[in-house]
């Protein structure tokens, strides 16, 4: 019976489409879109292996006169700071991710609680940031004449690490998705609010923490706004921050010239144009290789956020 | 193991009484609480900045500080008013943002409709996925794209253009083609993801709706435009009101790194409220017009938010926020 209806739908619907002569120009525009979104990425790796000398001939071309791996070998040489920024992209993206899901998910929980008498109060603690807020001036004195977050690690975490869009998520999945009548029965065996929510209440939303964590985590890596603001030290620059750097002049990351060679010399020989190009290459890769897959998670958790909290 | 909570005597207050559950619950939400305070009801306090002559004493803290500056009552904001960046900032904020709304909405709904009636759904699927992966790049990034066709001595366009015997073009210095470079990156970074989020509402429409207009001999032109369009209207609307509670926020890497610094020649076509603040902050010029516009700001965006949620309460009560 199912199978037929579905059958029959298959068919309607297969007779109810638009002409193939339409259907070709729908597809020449998406194939033409597609290519606008992805032209830049192919165009920046082929400066990237450009040989210096056909760039400065030519200027950034999609065939390059030369090729030439020199821009990546700098890169490898020069790789100390790369690591360096590298481990602090790193270590912000998973302090920052653990630390944000925690403090999401206990408020979010909090909130969903129906008999709480301070539901009210929290509520509100998170929804007023949503409409008033004190902006970038504001925040930056505080961050900086308050909490003395300059220059630290922290300022690159603590402020990006709680949204009141991922606790509204948060609390919208609980409410829905966890019956009250499992916390109730929860309680009447005398489990404390701590163990509901560790035991029960996180394991059965994974899915929504995955979600958030995502969230969180393409956040801090493509963060480079709290580093401008923040950070001035270069051993706490983040990759998005050195790449940003490096867009003005990439001499900052001269720091090994070879025995023999001035500093003035070395920045002279090196492969400007096509290293700072090969850095955002380096920064593309992970994600490229990765959104694919997170794709719909993302997709699902920002229709979650439409439901109203 | 059943110590029940509920023994009757205990503190017969007139209130609902306190048990050890709310105490769990106030210690569980009492870190994000403390994350709240300094993050975000600290600076809203630090907002009264705007109406001070703001010092900074040595050795003292913050609040303290905020505390015993002298009040300039609306000094700051005269001097806001007088500097003729007022009228630049406010008017390149609202109106980048109104051009955002309006054709990121046709840009993105359209598409949405196209991609919905290809006859391959594998296609289809290929698109999306390409057409969503700007929305990953960071602007520094998207920076280092425009750079590469932009670039006064080495970008495409110019040696291309050279290339056919014209002259090199200073784009960064060119004010007059910032506005559609600008709304060209935004619709290429933001258009396939919200194309994504109107496609999962059109698939969420009844099928037989579409059935029964085939048996009445509707084409499909007459479908997008009699049923698909109207099924979006709710989520269209929706959109389109919150977006424009937040005109008087502008998406900061867009306008700072693409134009490389929101300044100079470019300053009248590039510079927004949130350009302005952050090279105040960078530069050393004195705190107070810097903070009579963040004030300004914070407050706008604060009663635009609540009249168009009071605008979407109206049309439909259940996607409003407050």
């Amino acid at each position: 019976m199912k199978k037929n209806r579905q059958k029959e739908a298959a068919e309607v619907s297969k007779l109810n489409r638009i002409s193939v002569k339409t259907d070709v120009c729908f597809n020449i525009i998406f194939i033409i879109l597609a290519l606008i979104c992805i032209i830049p990425v192919v165009f920046v790796f082929m400066i990237s292996i450009s040989s210096e000398k056909s760039i400065q001939m030519n200027g950034y071309r999609f065939i390059p006169e030369k090729f030439s791996i020199d821009s990546y070998a700098f890169l490898l040489r020069e790789g100390k700071m790369i690591l360096s920024s590298l481990g602090i992209s790193v270590m912000v993206t998973v302090i920052g991710t653990v630390l944000g899901v925690m403090l999401t998910t206990m408020m979010g929980y909090v909130i969903s609680r129906r008999n709480y008498k301070m539901q009210n109060f929290f509520t509100m603690v998170v929804f007023i940031p949503m409409i008033f807020n004190g902006g970038m001036l504001s925040s930056y004195v505080v961050n900086t004449q308050f909490m003395h977050l300059k220059n630290s690690i922290w300022a690159l975490i603590l402020p990006l690490c709680v949204s009141s869009f991922n606790v509204v998520i948060c609390k919208t999945f609980f409410k829905t998705n966890i019956p009250e009548s499992v916390i109730e029965s929860a309680q009447i065996d005398g489990a404390s609010q701590f163990t509901i929510f560790g035991k029960i209440a996180l394991p059965l939303s994974k899915p929504m923490m995955a979600t958030i964590a995502l969230f969180l985590t393409f956040g801090y890596w493509n963060d480079w706004f709290q580093s401008s603001l923040y950070i001035t030290d270069k051993k706490l620059y983040s990759l998005q921050a050195l790449l940003d750097s490096i867009q003005r002049s990439i001499d900052v990351m001269a720091n090994n010239p070879s025995l023999g060679v001035t500093m003035t010399q070395y920045i002279n020989s090196m492969p400007k144009e096509g290293a700072r190009m090969a850095m955002a290459i380096l920064i593309i890769i992970p994600i490229a290789c990765s959104y694919p897959f997170f794709q719909k998670y993302f997709i699902s958790g920002l229709t979650v956020g439409a439901v109203k909290g | 193991m059943e110590k029940v909570r509920k023994s009757p005597k205990e503190k017969k207050v007139r209130k609902p009484k306190w048990t050890k559950n709310d105490s769990e619950l106030t210690a569980l939400a009492l870190p994000t609480t403390v994350w709240y305070v300094l993050f975000c009801f600290l600076p809203m306090f630090g907002l009264v900045i705007a109406f001070k002559n703001y010092k900074i004493a040595g050795g003292r803290s913050f609040i303290y500080n905020v505390i015993h500056s002298d009040w300039s009552g609306f000094k700051n904001f005269e001097f806001l008013i007088k500097s003729n960046d007022l009228f630049v900032i406010l008017r390149n904020t609202i109106l980048y943002n109104l051009a955002f709304i309006v054709l990121g909405m046709i840009f993105s709904v359209g598409l949405a409709i196209m991609i919905s009636l290809l006859h391959s759904k594998r296609k289809s699927k290929v698109y999306q996925t390409l057409m969503f992966f700007p929305y990953f790049m960071s602007w520094v990034v998207a920076a280092y794209f425009l750079d590469a066709f932009l670039n006064q001595d080495n970008g495409l366009i110019n040696s291309m253009l050279r290339d056919g015997g014209g002259e090199g073009i200073q784009w960064y210095m060119k004010a007059g083609v910032w506005p559609a470079i600008l709304i060209f990156m935004y619709l290429w970074k933001s258009t396939g993801y919200n194309m994504v989020i109107y496609l999962s509402s059109i698939s969420g429409i009844d099928t037989t709706l579409y059935e029964a207009a085939v048996m009445d001999g509707a084409n499909k032109k007459q479908q997008v435009r009699y049923i698909t369009l109207p099924c979006l209207k709710n989520v269209i609307i929706m959109m389109f009101i919150l977006n424009v509670g937040k005109v008087f926020y502008s998406d900061f890497g867009l306008f700072f790194q693409l134009s490389q610094g929101a300044s100079g020649s470019i300053f009248n076509t590039t510079a927004t409220i949130d350009t302005f603040v952050y090279n105040a902050i960078q530069s050393s010029t004195p705190i107070g017009m810097t903070s009579a516009a963040t004030f300004f700001q914070s407050v706008a965006c604060c009663i635009t938010i609540l009249v168009a949620n009071a605008i979407v309460k109206k049309i439909d009560a259940d996607s409003a926020i407050i």
